[in-house]
């Protein structure tokens, strides 16, 4: 009511008083109003340009159009019911489009900003880059490093089409922090082929920090934080959003419902449930067989936010079976030659939906409650508590009872308290300081007839971290931080003897040893690590848009359970992995910064970084083992010392009205500088280039040609080795290191908003991944041996807001 | 302020009395799967009974298999042979060639002369479907010569696949459970 009230107010304000326009200013400003938060456009949002002294309103899609515009500097004041106005200037040379951004319910975004979600709490000098919901939508049915991917920089460790880990500037694994609603995922991401587990359907937004300057969330995210964001909240609304997509590659999609309901009072509810089911891929010449995958999210928000106080409960489960290409199932070193040699995999069937084995079944459990009070004006404090439950299952082909058994049968249980408070908070130097304790306790089930790869154990860390802003001038600020952690690992594990006597432990460890069982021995090792982490950094501005980002960060990272403890044969890897329990912690130095500008019409960024790691821990082939089923190849954990630098650079151009590209680049340059030579799994360079087309009017028609060429990495280390072949009573050499060649990978992305459903709007997408069904293998994938990727896929999306 | 952080360290401490580790040994894992060891016999018509041995008992351990032959062949010679796999990781020793017998439909042993090796593998046994197994076999030698014997045991291999019921392991797929190769010499 009082909405219709404020509109007809403006336009009765505003329309008389439009000024007499000279005739060459016939230029015009289009674009939408977003809401900076969830990226949701803002429907009758007001535009209003002072020097004309003229206003419009936007549509009920939050788009916007002022024409009869002249060249020159305007200051544009946006404003909608319950935001603050948000006042720019802005150069007119020419008809351009414009997104305007609001802050919208202020009210309850202060609260969000004492729970720590919004993005002041990482601190601002580290390069960073974020994703909003549009981007996420679009990937509803795909999981979140794909999503990923659409940042520069960004690239993806994958096993086959489903599993991704995310590569930030060349580094992944447990060297990046996952945050999902402030709680620091524990998802045993010890193994290449372990992915994270969260469903993308439950983010509303995605900061990506590249580095380790997010220190209130841990010290050792020596390759970056992620940082999903939870919804924003509106008082005394009722909301709901649900999406279905559907893919012909893989004959399966993915479905996604929300409902938001919030009272006067502070009160809020969010449900949030998604599914999605995929068969066999298909590469352009055959089906993926055994490529499937069901996935299953929820999650449930509930609380009372008020600015003096507040509550917040949240829980969400996460459930993914998927299944691992049968061809990538081998034997011995013999296989794994067969498999180099063919050019297609060993085993193709028709199109099914089952998900047979090979397969991973993951189910993770989160729930988290935090209480916040404001203590005064400007000080803050936050308390939480939260608690992740994993189960993962591996399944591998096996013979007889054990057919149907977990090859892998593990149980991680985590707790964690913490608690920080906000200090200065309106002054020039606003403080954060914070402690963390953690419980983590993993089971190995021994059911599953195979020895261990990860042992039982009981870690505890205990942490406490301080960061401050210092705001200089309006143009300078500097920021900075501290953390100390506290990491002790008691494990429990079982070596063959033979083992232990190979790798020496008698002389070093002999005092851990609890018992000798048969040919195997139970030691206890505890590993005790002090981990120290510290950013400084600053942000200069200057003209309209320019800003200097410069930021460095000293990380340490004690080596998770994998690299201390991994001993066996890894059936789904067809190799065997060794862990080195003398692996000490890792430290990196890493300078980045970022320098952008957005002048008119044109928009540019350079992300120049430089990381030095010592004992950084790397996973390679070294030679090469015999056993009676064959010979294997043996990977080992080793510590090295190894630099990592890259540039990603960034332009876009508003050429008018219609037309927008957008060009990217990411060169990265890895050596282990121990060995001189290069560093394995450093991804290859890439240039994407974009071409938007959009007419609003048009119900919103937004239509995107995306053009992506990976090139060739030409920097590998040289990991081949011999394998006798007893049949030809010879050598030969296996390459298990070359590169595949590069390629070039076209997608067509279009989108259109339709008032179908009523008065809400309803988002039409369409797009064809892999246009022209391009036969390519890449560099990153750990299945790149047994087959080819994903080919041509369409895909059809429908969203309903409501 | 004191009394925030007065409550972040009873909520901590709180934490740290919940938290204890459970002091409990962790069973050892027997494996029921293992194959250690492979033994083949070849008994000629008249004199000794030749023993190609395969003993791997740290299975995927750094200990490289002892693989023993307790003699040469005889040129020209024919030999019934037999072939049995054990699990010598538990107590008692597991026959693993029972669950094969079990499970015949899904294995077969590839027998392949390398080298120079003058001698051939006739097929002794049949699955349901009329397909070799190789458990049971007959070894014919040639002239006077020395290469290798390279025994295969694989799992679910296409036994329809061309020349696969010959012994020809080129198409067969499935999976490597075993794969041996013994220096032979013939006399």
């Amino acid at each position: 009511m009082s909405r219709i009230y404020l509109f007809s107010l403006y336009l009765f304000v505003w329309s008389p008083l439009a000024a007499q326009q000279p005739d060459s200013c016939n230029f015009a400003l289009t674009g939408s109003v977003i809401d900076e938060h969830d990226q949701s456009r803002l429907a009758y949002a007001t535009v209003f340009v002072k020097e004309l002294n003229r206003g419009v309103v936007a549509d009920s899609l939050g788009l916007y159009f002022i024409d009869k515009l002249c060249p020159g500097s305007y200051t544009i004041t946006v404003s909608h019911v319950s935001c603050e106005p948000n006042t720019l200037s802005f150069d007119v040379r020419g008809s351009a489009n414009k997104d305007l951004f609001l802050e919208h319910h202020i009210e309850a975004l202060q609260n969000l900003t004492i729970e720590g979600l919004k993005l002041n709490d990482r601190l601002s000098s580290a390069p960073s880059e974020r994703l909003d919901i549009t981007v996420l939508e679009r990937h509803s049915g795909n999981s979140l490093g794909d999503a990923l991917q659409e940042i520069t920089g960004i690239s993806a460790l994958k096993t086959g089409r489903t599993l991704v880990k995310p590569i930030i500037q060349g580094m992944y694994g447990s060297r990046i922090l996952i945050i999902n609603q402030g709680v620091r995922l524990q998802d045993m991401e010890w193994g290449e082929e372990h992915a994270p587990n969260v469903d993308i359907n439950s983010a509303s937004g995605l900061t990506l920090v590249k580095g380790a300057s997010a220190l209130r969330y841990g010290g050792d995210a020596i390759g970056g934080t992620i940082i999903i964001e939870p919804s924003s909240f509106l008082s005394d609304t009722l909301y709901g959003k649900t999406s279905v997509q559907a893919q012909s590659n893989g004959r399966g999609g993915a479905f996604n419902s929300e409902l938001y309901l919030s009272g006067k009072t502070g009160w809020f509810t969010k449900v949030q449930a998604s599914l999605k089911r995929f068969g066999d891929f298909k590469a352009p010449d055959y089906h993926l067989t055994n490529t499937g995958s069901l996935v299953t999210g929820v999650s449930l928000n509930a609380g009372n936010h008020k600015k003096a106080q507040g509550f917040d409960l949240f829980y969400s489960f996460f459930d993914a079976d998927v299944a691992i290409m049968r061809a990538s199932h081998i034997g011995n070193i013999d296989d794994l030659i067969q498999a180099i040699n063919s050019q297609q995999p060993l085993v193709i069937s028709d199109f099914s939906y089952r998900i047979d084995q090979p397969k991973q079944e993951v189910t993770h459990h989160l729930a988290r409650i935090k209480y916040y009070r404001s203590l005064s004006k400007a000080t803050d404090l936050e308390v939480q508590y939260d608690f992740q439950h994993n189960q993962r299952f591996e399944f591998d082909i096996r013979v007889g009872d054990d057919k149907t058994k977990a090859a892998l049968d593990l149980e991680l249980i985590t707790h964690t308290v913490s608690g920080s408070t906000k200090l200065n908070k309106t002054s020039n130097v606003p403080l954060e300081v914070g402690v963390m304790y953690r419980n983590q306790v993993n089971f190995a089930n021994p059911d599953t007839g195979i020895r261990r790869l990860i042992p039982d154990y009981n870690r505890n860390e205990l942490a406490g971290f301080v960061t401050g802003t210092y705001h200089l001038s309006d143009h300078l600020k500097l920021d900075g931080g501290l953390r100390y952690d506290f990491v002790r690992i008691d494990a429990k594990k079982f070596y063959q003897t033979s083992r232990w006597l190979e790798r020496g432990y008698d002389q070093d460890f002999g005092e851990t040893v609890l018992m000798e069982i048969g040919s195997q021995i139970l030691v206890n090792p505890i590993f005790d690590f002090h981990s120290f982490s510290g950013t400084i950094g600053a942000n200069y501005y200057w003209g309209n848009n320019a800003e200097l980002r410069i930021n460095y960060a000293l990380a340490q990272r004690a080596p998770n359970p994998s690299e201390l403890f991994s001993d066996g044969l890894h059936q789904s890897a067809s190799r065997i992995e060794l862990g080195d329990l003398r692996i000490a912690q890792e430290t990196s130095h890493k300078i980045g910064a970022t320098i952008k500008n957005q002048k008119g019409r044109w928009y540019w960024e350079l992300s120049p970084y430089f990381t030095l790691l010592n004992n950084y821990i790397l996973l390679e082939p070294d030679g090469v083992e015999q056993t009676i089923r064959g010979a294997f190849p043996v990977w080992v954990y080793r510590p090295s010392d190894v630099i990592i630098m890259g540039l990603d650079a960034r332009t876009s151009f508003t050429w008018n009205h219609h037309w927008v590209s957008d060009h990217r680049i990411s060169y990265i340059y890895g050596q282990d500088t121990q060995l001189g030579r290069a560093l394995i799994n450093i991804p290859a360079s890439n240039l994407k280039n974009k071409v938007t087309f959009q007419r609003l009017e048009w119900y919103g028609l937004r239509l995107s040609l995306e053009s992506s060429i990976h090139f060739k990495q030409s920097r590998f280390p040289n990991n081949n080795f011999q394998a006798f072949l007893p049949v030809a009573n010879t050598f030969t050499e296996v390459d298990i290191s070359n590169t595949p060649r590069g390629y070039h990978l076209i997608n067509l992305i279009s989108t259109m908003e339709l008032p179908v459903f009523g008065l809400a709007g309803t988002t039409f997408g369409f797009s064809i991944n892999n246009l022209t069904n391009t036969k390519y293998r890449d560099y990153l994938n750990r299945l790149r041996f047994f087959g080819d990727e994903v080919g041509r896929s369409y895909q059809l999306s429908i969203k309903v807001t409501y | 302020m004191k009394k925030s952080l007065n409550i972040i360290f009873l909520i901590g401490s709180l934490g740290l009395m919940s938290a204890c580790g459970s002091d409990e040994n962790p069973l050892p894992i027997v494996e029921e799967e293992l194959i250690t060891t492979l033994i083949v016999t070849l008994t000629p018509a008249v004199g000794p009974t030749i023993t190609l041995q395969s003993q791997d008992l740290d299975g995927d351990g750094p200990n490289a298999p002892i693989v023993t032959v307790s003699g040469a062949l005889k040129a020209t010679e024919f030999y019934d042979g037999a072939i049995t796999f054990l699990n010598e990781s538990v107590t008692p020793v597991e026959d693993i060639t029972l669950e094969i017998q079990d499970e015949d439909e899904a294995h077969q042993v590839f027998y392949q002369a390398g080298g120079n090796a003058q001698m051939s593998v006739t097929y002794g046994d049949q699955d349901a479907n009329g397909n070799p197994i190789g458990l049971v076999f007959s070894l014919s030698t040639g002239l006077a010569s020395s290469g290798t014997l390279l025994i295969t045991l694989r799992h679910e291999p296409d036994k329809n696949g061309v020349n696969v019921d010959n012994g020809d392991i080129t198409n067969a797929g499935g999976e490597t459970d075993i794969a041996q190769s013994f220096s032979i010499d013939i006399l």
